[in-house]
């Protein structure tokens, strides 16, 4: 039986090596210290879109690359019938021009897709609630194969 | 024919009143737990023994699980030409799934063969009686402890399982096979949520006070003899396994089931 003191010694250490790996997770495998969906301190802006695609709540907002906010709501516009997509973005990038241009992307050929802004040259800057009014949708690539197949079509046999 | 139906009503009796019995058991614990938090140190003897000494198999499984991780999904994703994501697949299947699965398989093997082994050899040698003769609640002092030691040391464990699988998968992806450092770890911080590592978190919990509880009825319960308590560390590792297998599909169910 060893000794009571070595044995709480090697427990305390025990427990502090489980937080320390809970906390390695939390932090440096998780995005807990980047952006998280609740992160309140934010302003929300709405971009409407004639088709999303596959874009889910929660993708990555980007101004140039760089990660500037999320999704955090994607719904359908009852007037325009077009989708509405709620992008909340960080307090620190509080000075993007009121005519930013938001489009839907993709990462690589399969890859997920995000929401790209292209800021624009306005004095005035995007508050919470403002709509952006510049957008383009996803490519769909099914609509691109089938023009590509039409076109192809359209020239014809006489090619040969 | 009457006879069959004899047998199998005898035995789904017999699995009710063991329900029974384990449920009253818990509950009589659970009753024993507050004059145990009086003396501490009774919990620190049994973290030792079963958190302390079932470090090093958690440790190098979680290196090799990891490791193999990371060569097998480096495989697969290198023909789509997405091998910057290993980081993800090797986190998520760590952190959500195999961290809490495998930990507590491990840990089932390891600690709580042991603890039912332990208590059916103290009742087959009427410990558990004498201390009852000296009015020692058996339950408070010797079960409530291990109880609480095993549900505080498999979160622990779960989570040191997990963080080392991953730096197992890291060693594989980006110092043998050359997956971008960078990436790796900025794909993976991308994708993981918090939530997935609270829900692993919630899972190991359940996995450790479920085997835990387990291993101490098989161990409480046991024919005292020596063939008893042998059958009943058998069914401490088989059940334990098969309850955390099944609670690993609910609770997945319920935690990603909806999105």
């Amino acid at each position: 039986m060893i000794k009571m003191k070595t044995m709480e010694i090697t427990v305390g250490l025990f427990v502090i090596l489980g937080f320390a790996a809970l906390f390695y997770l939390a932090m440096q495998v998780s995005n807990l210290n980047a952006f998280s969906v609740s992160n309140k301190d934010g302003y929300s802006v709405t971009a409407q879109f004639e088709n999303v695609g596959s874009l889910k709540v929660g993708a990555p907002v980007t101004v140039a690359g760089v990660r500037v906010g999320r999704v955090t709501a994607i719904g359908i516009d009852r007037k325009t019938h077009e989708a509405a997509v709620k992008l909340t973005i960080s307090s620190a990038y509080n000075d993007l021009p009121l005519d930013t241009g938001a489009s839907i992307l993709t990462s690589g050929l399969l890859g997920e897709q995000y929401v790209g802004l292209e800021p624009g040259g306005d004095e005035k800057v995007l508050k919470e609630g403002d709509k952006i009014k510049l957008t383009q949708s996803t490519l769909i690539l099914e609509k691109i194969i089938s023009q590509v197949l039409f076109s192809k079509a359209a020239e014809g046999p006489d090619k040969k | 024919m009457l006879d069959t139906l004899q047998t199998l009503g005898r035995w789904a009796i017999n699995i009710i009143e063991r329900v029974g019995r384990a449920s009253l058991f818990l509950m009589l614990t659970l009753r024993g737990i507050p004059p145990i938090l009086a003396r501490p140190r009774l919990i620190i003897q049994q973290l030792y023994a079963v958190g302390v000494l079932s470090l090093l198999i958690i440790v190098v499984s979680g290196l090799f699980v990891g490791m193999v991780l990371g060569l097998q999904g480096y495989n697969t994703l290198v023909d789509f030409g997405a091998e910057q994501s290993l980081g993800v697949m090797v986190a998520l299947a760590l952190v959500r799934e195999l961290g809490p699965v495998m930990a507590a398989l491990l840990f089932a093997g390891r600690a709580c063969s042991a603890l039912t082994a332990e208590i059916g050899l103290m009742k087959a040698t009427e410990q558990l009686s004498a201390m009852e003769m000296m009015a020692t609640d058996p339950l408070s002092r010797i079960i409530a402890p291990r109880l609480l030691a095993g549900f505080l040391a498999m979160p622990l464990l779960a989570a040191i399982f997990s963080a080392v699988g991953v730096l197992g998968g890291y060693f594989v992806g980006v110092g043998l096979l050359g997956v971008d450092d960078g990436a790796f770890w900025s794909q993976m911080q991308a994708k993981v949520d918090p939530d997935d590592i609270y829900n692993g978190v919630i899972k190991s919990v359940v996995f450790g006070f479920v085997i835990t509880w387990i291993a101490l009825f098989q161990g409480y319960d046991a024919t005292p003899t020596a063939e008893g308590v042998s059958r009943a560390t058998t069914y401490t590792v088989v059940h334990g396994s098969l309850a955390v297998l099944g609670l690993n599909f609910v609770l997945t169910a319920l935690m990603f089931g909806d999105d």
